[in-house]
């Protein structure tokens, strides 16, 4: 399997598969999340009982976040070969080849995402599941509570609907280049395919966005 | 209606592969917009050479958008800002009197530059050594109408055929990836009869042979296609990759 | 006792190919590997001999001018490719397509080799199919057939308006294969600049490596010219940049044969000169011809009142108008064969009715196909040709006229070679449009594919062994025999010679002087006069160009100009050999036209009875007059007859 490494598309295919992974694990993710505006009690039955310290939970919490270090790796890997391609000499005169913003940034709107990522587990997942893992006092269970805690700050809010605006860029162009890549696309399927992307990734941004301004502004757990 | 235009050329000057490089900018008077980019070059090297000069070297022979021998990224674009056609067919009616064009060399660590704006791409004939061909010898092969086709599939493989080997997806490819000119290939005999016996180890020496050279990681940009004069479409691509990954599994 | 021995097999039309093979010298796999051929060239021509070469076992060193054997200008060719299969069902067979080819070349080639190219065109589609060379197809599955000029039958396969392109990335993928495989050795962006000759028989060339300048040798057992044809002579042509005729023009001063040099093709369909900058000419595919009414107006105040920009074509009235094909040619009309169409444009616009700014121009009009059939219907037939029209004039086809005028496109003359093709010197094959070839006084549409593709893969592999059998116990070369050390002082000297005239003038600018001596006097309507004064003016030109030439740059580098120049200094020459085989030649046959010999109504006047031959030019030294030797052509199986286009 070491094509998986060596082999350009290889490595194009453990990015597309690695990427296609972590956009399931998102739309289970703002599922869960839009639980949120209408009970914070299953929210915390979901996020306690559920997805707590159980074994099935770490085993995930593990399977995930294998998906995030490969799949940002590799498009390190990837961005660095690729610079090594163009060549030592730039063109002088900037490029005017129309393209898609989002699909010459990937790399850059990855970076921003991981800075979001960190700043979002220090703020959830650390108190949450890490804390409660290794007996670190003060783990919180009360997840809905916190999570209103954290949203009541305005600039906490804005700074994620930024990260929210930076995920539908990289989506937009991540969900058809995984499938691309993956070899399942064609002449009719591209636009599908293409639409079906911008889908996905409009459900998932716009139900984060949501969930943290319902939060921040009390429109939440409804029918608590 | 074609008028006289005067420019400026900014070109890029670079004695030899080891050289620095850098630009040089002529100013060219009276140029009829009828002239083609060429021509617009073969003035100014006239030019040059009536100066005492060298002229500039560029790669150039059909002249009629065939032979791919052509390059040159102009104003930020490969072939310069026209759609659909090589810089041998690009006309100075797209250029207004007083502007400075910008002329490079194709970049990418695949074609290093050779001289001026003349740049090596023996890279893209050892990539079609490496297995872009049929395995037929001379003689002793069937009737050409032994294996119906398709008549969809042979079109799509004369789509996929017209490439002309220009390396204008790797000069516009951020990733100076040569995909597209390599699933051209691959799809053309992959879809054809004829080429499906040899279609697994063709995917995987030809792509082998590709990133063996140095050219980048597709990431589905679609610059080349963009740029592309005989529009060869990117779903080339996800051919490749479908074959690549098949052949793959398989082993 | 005629020097010339063409070596025509006895027997039949229809078995003498096969009596030759049959009967043959061969070469056995063990001795092959022992042997080294050189193929310069790989157009379909070099390109499918190397390969071919390269499969039996031979080692192959093949050269290329470009950067890749992809880019060689058979890959231009648009229409398609004769064969003889009959799918069509409509009557076609092998003889029949000898015979258009015969006639089409206006009797002037020898049949036994155009049997044999009719004969090997059905195994060139089978080949290419086998290669994956995606055909136009039919809904069925099976490949589709178009007709094209001079034929009353559909043979013509094709692959869109690419067949060239097509069938030569076929030939060179057969030869990436062969390179793969180590049974050929490629080396680009190298130019032949002489051939080695060793006691008679050809050995090596000498070769210009174009990246470092420096001169390199290379020696085999035989060597295998392939380099296309001289059009590039005239400067302006179809014929791409880098064409040249210096490698058959070494050949002839090592003491080949040059055959029939005066005959070039015009192809009447071109899109006009420009202005001084021009650097080419773009060919519109012949088929235009089959809807567009060529014309031009009859007031010779309207030609000048367009020319001045004053008028437009669409506001010259019907009866204004001249279409003087079909005036001309009632039977034909716009159809007429390529030299007749050239000659009458040339003929109206000399007489001060051309159109466009430089008066050298004819409208090809489809407003009447427009009408009749409907936008839609013209724009399926033709659109690709109608927008690389408007790329290059920026003018609409469909609303204003499109202008036309002849171009220098095919030369049909080239090195002389035997039934076998071999040169006159021993161990010196010519192929593909580098040798005089199978066509005559005039090609006929889609058949110089298919002489490219029967001599690389299915005639030369064969004939070569005849020869290269006597050679298996001749070790191989060292290039450090004094004929290398020879050759590469001659050209050494050649080149500083060139270095250092230091004078005025670009190559281009001396090229240009040559077209334009060419286009005028050595063009389209020859006469005697005019002939002896090309004659004269190139001698200027000559000495303009080893006076006045500038080359910028240094020898041991790369230097287009030095490329350029080297092949100017044959090109002149080759004008003059033209210019002498027109002048000899006092009759009109194909696309060679002398003014003298036309009927009374103005149509190209054959004299079999004393110009049934291929003149054979032999090289005498530097400033003698060559030598003519003829090589007769006996008609045993066809009659010959005066062409008619009018009823």
């Amino acid at each position: 399997m070491s094509w998986l490494i060596k082999s350009s598309i290889g490595r194009k295919f453990v990015q597309s598969i690695s990427g296609l992974f972590l956009i399931l694990f998102l739309l289970f993710h703002v599922s869960m999340n839009l639980v949120l505006l209408f009970s914070y009690e299953t929210y915390d039955f979901l996020a306690n009982d559920i997805l707590g310290a159980n074994w099935w939970a770490i085993v995930g919490t593990g399977v995930i976040a294998a998906g995030f270090v490969i799949h940002i790796i590799w498009g390190i890997i990837l961005t660095i070969q690729n610079r090594r391609a163009r060549g030592k000499e730039r063109y002088a005169s900037a490029s005017k080849t129309q393209t898609t913003w989002s699909s010459q940034n990937m790399l850059v709107l990855g970076l921003f995402l991981l800075f979001f990522l960190i700043a979002h587990f220090m703020q959830f997942w650390y108190q949450m599941q890490f804390k409660e893992l290794f007996m670190i006092e003060g783990a919180r269970h009360d997840s809905a509570e916190l999570v209103a805690e954290v949203f009541s700050n305005i600039w906490v809010v804005i700074f994620y609907v930024l990260a929210f605006v930076a995920l539908w860029f990289h989506l937009t162009h991540g969900f058809w280049s995984a499938l691309h890549s993956a070899g399942l696309n064609n002449g009719v399927w591209m636009k599908r395919i293409k639409v079906l992307g911008n889908v996905v990734a409009t459900v998932i941004c716009l139900g984060f966005a949501i969930v943290a301004i319902a939060v921040h502004l009390g429109y939440s757990n409804l029918l608590g | 209606m074609d008028k006289d235009i005067n420019i400026k050329v900014k070109v890029w000057r670079q004695n030899g592969p080891k050289d620095k490089g850098h630009f040089e900018t002529y100013p060219l008077q009276n140029i009829s917009q009828g002239s083609s980019f060429l021509e617009m070059l073969d003035i100014l090297n006239e030019q040059l050479i009536n100066e005492g000069k060298e002229p500039v070297v560029f790669d150039h022979d059909c002249r009629e958008g065939i032979c791919g021998m052509c390059s040159l990224y102009i104003n930020g674009h490969p072939h310069g800002p026209d759609q659909g056609i090589t810089t041998c067919q690009l006309h100075m009616r797209r250029f207004d009197d007083g502007d400075t064009i910008t002329v490079e060399p194709w970049r990418s660590a695949g074609f290093p530059i050779i001289k001026d704006l003349m740049v090596d791409r023996s890279a893209f004939d050892k990539i079609i050594q490496a297995g872009g061909y049929v395995s037929v010898n001379t003689g002793g092969v069937p009737d050409a109408n032994a294996i119906p086709i398709p008549r969809d599939d042979a079109e799509m493989a004369m789509d996929a055929a017209a490439c002309i080997g220009c390396g204008a997806c790797v000069a516009a490819c951020k990733n100076g990836s040569a995909m597209l000119f390599v699933s051209a290939k691959v799809s053309q005999l992959a879809l054809l009869p004829q080429g499906r016996v040899e279609r697994k180890q063709r995917a995987k020496a030809m792509l082998g042979k590709m990133d063996e050279l140095g050219f980048g990681n597709c990431t589905n940009t679609g610059a080349c296609e963009v740029e592309c004069p005989k529009n060869i479409s990117i779903t080339n691509i996800a051919r490749l990759n479908r074959e690549f990954l098949k052949a793959k599994f398989a082993d | 006792m005629n020097k010339i021995n063409s070596k025509i097999p006895e027997g039949a039309l229809s078995e003498k190919w096969t009596n030759y093979k049959d009967h043959q010298k061969l070469v056995n796999p063990a001795n092959k590997r022992r042997l080294d051929i050189i193929v310069v060239g790989t157009g379909l021509a070099g390109a499918s001999a190397a390969a071919s070469l390269g499969e039996m076992g031979f080692n192959v060193l093949n050269f290329c001018i470009q950067d890749s054997p992809r880019r060689a200008h058979s890959i231009a060719a648009q229409g398609g490719i004769n064969a003889a299969k009959n799918y069509p069902n409509d009557g076609d067979s092998v003889y029949r397509l000898f015979y258009d080819t015969i006639k089409g070349g206006d009797y002037r080639a020898r049949e036994a080799n155009v049997y044999r190219l009719a004969e090997v065109s059905n195994s060139i589609i089978d080949q290419c199919v086998a290669q994956g060379v995606p055909f136009a197809r039919e809904y069925g599955g099976l490949l589709d057939n178009r007709s094209f000029g001079g034929a009353q039958v559909s043979r013509t396969f094709y692959a869109r308006g690419q067949t060239g392109q097509q069938l030569l990335l076929g030939a060179y993928s057969a030869l990436s294969r062969a390179i793969h495989k180590k049974q050929v050795k490629l080396y680009t962006r190298y130019e032949m600049v002489d051939l080695v000759i060793i006691d008679g028989r050809a050995r090596g060339i000498i070769a210009r490596n174009l990246i470092t300048g420096k001169l390199e040798r290379f020696a085999a057992h035989a060597v295998v010219i392939g380099t296309g044809g001289y059009g590039n002579t005239f400067f302006l042509s179809t014929n791409a940049m880098t064409s040249n005729g210096s490698a058959a023009w070494q050949c002839y001063k090592r003491g080949a044969y040059f055959a029939n040099p005066c005959m070039a093709q015009i192809h009447p369909t071109c899109i006009p000169v420009h202005g001084e900058f021009q650097s080419k000419l773009t060919l519109m595919s012949e088929s235009l011809r089959n809807d567009g009414r060529i014309w031009v107006p009859k007031k010779i105040e309207d030609a000048q009142a367009i020319r001045e920009g004053k008028l437009k074509p669409t506001d010259i009235k019907e009866e204004d108008r001249d279409y003087y094909l079909e005036r001309r040619y009632p039977a034909f009309g716009n159809l007429v064969p390529r030299d007749v169409a050239s000659r009458a444009a040339k003929e109206r616009c000399d007489a001060g009715y051309g159109v466009g700014s430089t008066g050298l121009a004819v409208y090809l009009d489809f407003a009447e196909a427009i009408n009749r059939l409907g936008r839609d219907v013209v724009e399926a037939r033709y659109g690709n040709l109608f927008q690389m029209y408007e790329k290059i004039v920026d003018d609409n086809p469909y609303e204003t006229p499109m202008m036309i005028y002849p171009a220098i496109h095919y030369t049909m003359g080239g090195i002389w070679v035997d039934y076998e093709l071999m040169t006159s010197i021993p161990g010196l094959f010519a192929i593909g449009e580098a040798n005089f070839s199978d066509h005559g006084a005039n090609r006929l549409g889609a058949s110089a594919l298919m002489q490219g593709l029967a001599d690389g893969y299915f005639v030369l592999p064969y004939t070569i062994q005849n020869y290269l059998a006597d050679q298996i116990s001749v070790p191989r070369f060292k290039t450090d025999a004094p004929e290398f050390e020879k050759a590469e002082k001659d050209i050494n000297d050649r080149i500083n010679r060139l270095m250092n005239i230091k004078g005025k003038h670009s190559v281009d600018h001396i090229h240009k002087e040559l077209g334009h001596v060419m286009w005028e006097f050595v063009g389209m309507g020859r006469n005697a006069e005019g002939l002896k004064k090309a004659i004269e003016k190139l001698k200027e030109v000559k000495k303009d160009f080893w006076t006045n030439l500038r080359i910028p740059g240094n020898k041991e580098t790369l230097n287009v100009e030095l490329e350029k120049a080297l092949r100017l200094a044959d090109f002149i020459e080759i004008g003059e050999l033209m210019a002498h085989d027109a002048l000899d030649r006092e009759e009109s046959c194909g696309g060679h036209f002398r003014l003298e010999h036309q009927t009374p109504e103005g149509e190209a006047l054959r004299h079999d009875d004393q110009f049934s031959y291929v003149s054979c030019w032999e090289y005498q030294g530097e400033d003698k007059d060559p030598v003519m030797y003829k090589e007769p052509l006996d008609y045993e199986f066809v009659v010959r007859q005066q062409r008619n286009y009018k009823s």
